[in-house]
């Protein structure tokens, strides 16, 4: 949907860093979910094949820890960066304000007048850089890290950790690594699926997180606070970028093709466990 | 000495016979009995037929080399009615042969028998009578290695029945092809790979003549048996099977308590170390502990074997097979005394905390389980709270999404002119 002309303007939206960062979290999730959930499933008989196809559980579940580290990893990664940007760059907009992931009273009017608009009883709410659902989406990221990653630390070293906390926190961690693993896995495969690509307007996907730019057009449009912001301040013409190269939109539409595919059909698979 | 006392009380029998024939004729024979040769004239064709078709041939030299050709018994000898037979070809229809004048012990045996009971029910009934198994003229003892209830033989006789679809439906006979299971399994193999004479065949357990229903208390397969019966060659294991809580339950008259076949299946006994017995058992164990096959499978352990691996502990992994004993017992493997030791044959690093885990843990039991019980009420929560506000809030957007796409879409069809040049 960002290409919607030869002479369109292009802003830069994520930076290179960002986007790989992305990139990798795509590849640990798909990957955890995929090497995990036969676990949760286990008496299922596509749970079985799946595990088969990585080659029996012993190699699924050093899969798994290999994902598991490098999404820690670039979770650490993340975390310095931003912590460099703040303390080091003095960059203190990323605490408070539009180029903050920190929730703000703003996100609660939004959400209200989005629901308002929804009912068609308000106009659509002027969104800035980033909006609540997708602050949202990134909290739930660390939530998700703490609980899934800390549960997960726990299950991996039980007989280090078993020697300073009681048996029960083991029964309790099994219990919510997969709980809170089935909670990431169905809204990360169906509601962040639907709020970033796959509703009317994005369908089939928004290429942003892959090419890094959005159009002038599409920035107004989706984001009018923003754009009125760096057009007043003269920031857009310092955002400009050249077009992507087709490589990297193709390199862009293949790889989320692919992990909306995947996505999908592990959503389908809970689906038919659950249901059946 | 054997053959002496048989070829005796064969000679008693033939006499006993001739002297009851005299006395119920009142009248010395008018002739003698035919002789083998007599009855071979017709009988020696291989050929030979009855007017239905049946063969009716036999075969002088494998008769010779049976037991009762051995003793040199007349033809007459069991085809009573002939002996006194003079013309020739006899009647269509012999009176039925009855072992039992000789074999009186194991006819009465049989008469108690599965296959003498289904006989008795149902006069069509193709249940085995003593010739199906033992053969009508080619009659060895069981030690000949050409008999056909040698025990390296004895398998494929019984499965001319119980490994025979069409015998199975006309016989009704519940348990199916009990032949194929057999010859899968562990003593199947040992006889027929391994040519292991000393491994258990059909009458090992369910002995040779007297093959009651499982259902009959006198029954050697009769639940309450069952250990002693596999216990006559697995002695060591029964010793120690009688020690334990199953052991205990079935001296004590607990009918439910696990015997050897409930764990082992009775027909298609696999080998201990083989995974896929080691997953299914876990299965047998779960019919009776339901509750605790629930958790299991909660359980990581419980996961990764029902996924089909046994690189996890299973329930013989932790309480043990045939001794199995009540947690508070000592002698259990999972008593406070032996856990730690029984978690380190697997997690050697671990330590008595470790221990603290509870691998059968119940979410939704409050009073055992109170933190994994509130945790999972709160995670039920957060996920339908979740699910259920973004659901909604997903539901609500797609139809207003649709609608804003239509709108932009109709807005540019409307004024193409000055989206194409911006500075008009």
């Amino acid at each position: 949907m960002s290409n919607s002309g030869s002479d369109a303007v292009f802003i830069r939206r994520f930076d290179a860093f960002d986007r790989v960062l992305h990139g990798v979290l795509m590849f640990s999730f798909l990957g955890l979910a995929a090497t995990g959930l036969p676990l949760i499933f286990s008496e299922e008989t596509w749970a079985r094949a799946l595990a088969r196809v990585f080659g029996g559980f012993v190699v699924a579940g050093w899969l798994h820890r290999v994902c598991a580290i490098l999404l820690i990893g670039l979770f650490t990664v993340h975390l310095t960066r931003i912590g460099r940007r703040i303390i080091v760059g003095r960059r203190f907009d990323l605490l408070w304000g539009p180029h903050s992931m920190v929730p703000q009273p703003r996100d609660v009017r939004d959400l209200v007048q989005h629901v308002r608009w929804f009912l068609g009883r308000g106009p659509r709410p002027r969104f800035d850089r980033f909006t609540y659902w997708e602050k949202f989406d990134y909290w739930a990221v660390f939530w998700g890290m703490a609980i899934i990653g800390g549960s997960g630390l726990l299950l991996w070293f039980p007989e280090f950790f078993a020697r300073f906390l009681p048996g029960w926190v083991f029964n309790v961690a099994l219990l919510v690594h997969g709980e809170e693993a089935l909670l990431a896995v169905g809204f990360i495969f169906t509601l962040h699926f639907f709020n970033g690509h796959l509703r009317p307007e994005k369908f089939p996907m928004d290429t942003v997180i892959f090419t890094g730019h959005v159009t002038t057009e599409e920035l107004e449009e989706d984001r009018p606070a923003e754009y009125e912001r760096l057009r007043a301040t003269g920031q857009l013409e310092a955002l400009r970028v050249p077009p992507a190269p087709p490589w990297l939109e193709r390199l862009g539409r293949t790889v989320g093709t692919i992990a909306i595919v995947i996505g999908l059909s592990l959503v389908g698979l809970i689906l038919y466990a659950v249901l059946t | 000495m054997a053959v002496g006392v048989r070829l005796a009380m064969v000679a008693l029998v033939v006499a006993g016979l001739c002297a009851g024939l005299v006395a119920s004729s009142g009248a010395p024979p008018a002739q003698d009995p035919p002789t083998n040769d007599v009855c071979l004239t017709c009988h020696g064709d291989p050929g030979a037929t009855s007017a239905a078709g049946r063969s009716v041939a036999v075969d002088e030299t494998r008769f010779g080399g049976s037991v009762h050709g051995s003793m040199a018994m007349a033809c007459v000898d069991c085809h009573t009615d002939l002996a006194a037979t003079e013309d020739f070809p006899h009647a269509e229809r012999l009176a039925r042969v009855s072992c039992s004048t000789c074999h009186s012990d194991a006819v009465a045996a049989y008469d108690l028998s599965s296959h003498a009971l289904a006989r008795r029910q149902d006069t069509a009934s193709v249940a085995a009578t003593c010739v199906d198994c033992h053969t009508a003229h080619e009659i060895r003892p069981a030690a000949d290695p050409e008999s056909t209830t040698y025990a390296l033989n004895l398998p494929t006789t019984c499965s001319r029945c119980h490994g025979s679809a069409d015998v199975i439906a006309a016989g009704r006979i519940a348990i199916g092809n009990v032949g194929a299971a057999y010859a899968d399994s562990i003593h199947g193999r040992a006889i027929s790979r391994s040519g292991l004479v000393v491994a258990a065949t059909c009458t090992s357990c369910h002995g040779a003549h007297d093959i009651r229903p499982g259902s009959d208390p006198g029954s050697r397969v009769h639940r309450a048996n069952i250990p002693s019966v596999c216990g006559a060659c697995h002695e060591g294991i029964e010793r120690v099977y009688e020690t334990g809580a199953h052991g205990v339950g079935v001296t004590s008259g607990i009918a439910q308590a696990a015997v050897c076949a409930d764990c082992h299946t009775a027909h298609d006994i696999q080998r201990a170390e083989a995974p896929a017995w080691q997953l299914d058992v876990i299965a047998e164990c779960g019919t009776c502990h339901t509750d605790q096959i629930r958790t299991y499978r909660d359980t990581f352990h419980g996961q990764v074997t029902s996924l089909g691996y046994t690189r996890v502990a299973t329930c013989a992994s932790c309480h043990g097979s045939h001794a199995i004993f009540a947690s508070d017992d000592p002698r259990s493997m999972i008593s406070s005394t032996r856990l730690l030791t029984t978690c380190q044959q697997c997690h050697t690093e671990a330590t008595e905390g470790f221990t603290g885990y509870d691998p059968h843990a119940d979410k939704h039991n409050r009073e055992r389980n109170p933190e994994l019980y509130w945790a999972s009420r709160a995670m039920t929560w957060l996920l339908v709270g979740t699910f259920g506000f973004f659901g909604l809030h997903t539901l609500l957007w797609l139809p207003r999404s649709a609608l804003a796409r239509r709108e932009k879409r109709r807005a540019r069809a409307a004024a193409p002119e000055t989206t194409a040049d911006p500075e008009a």
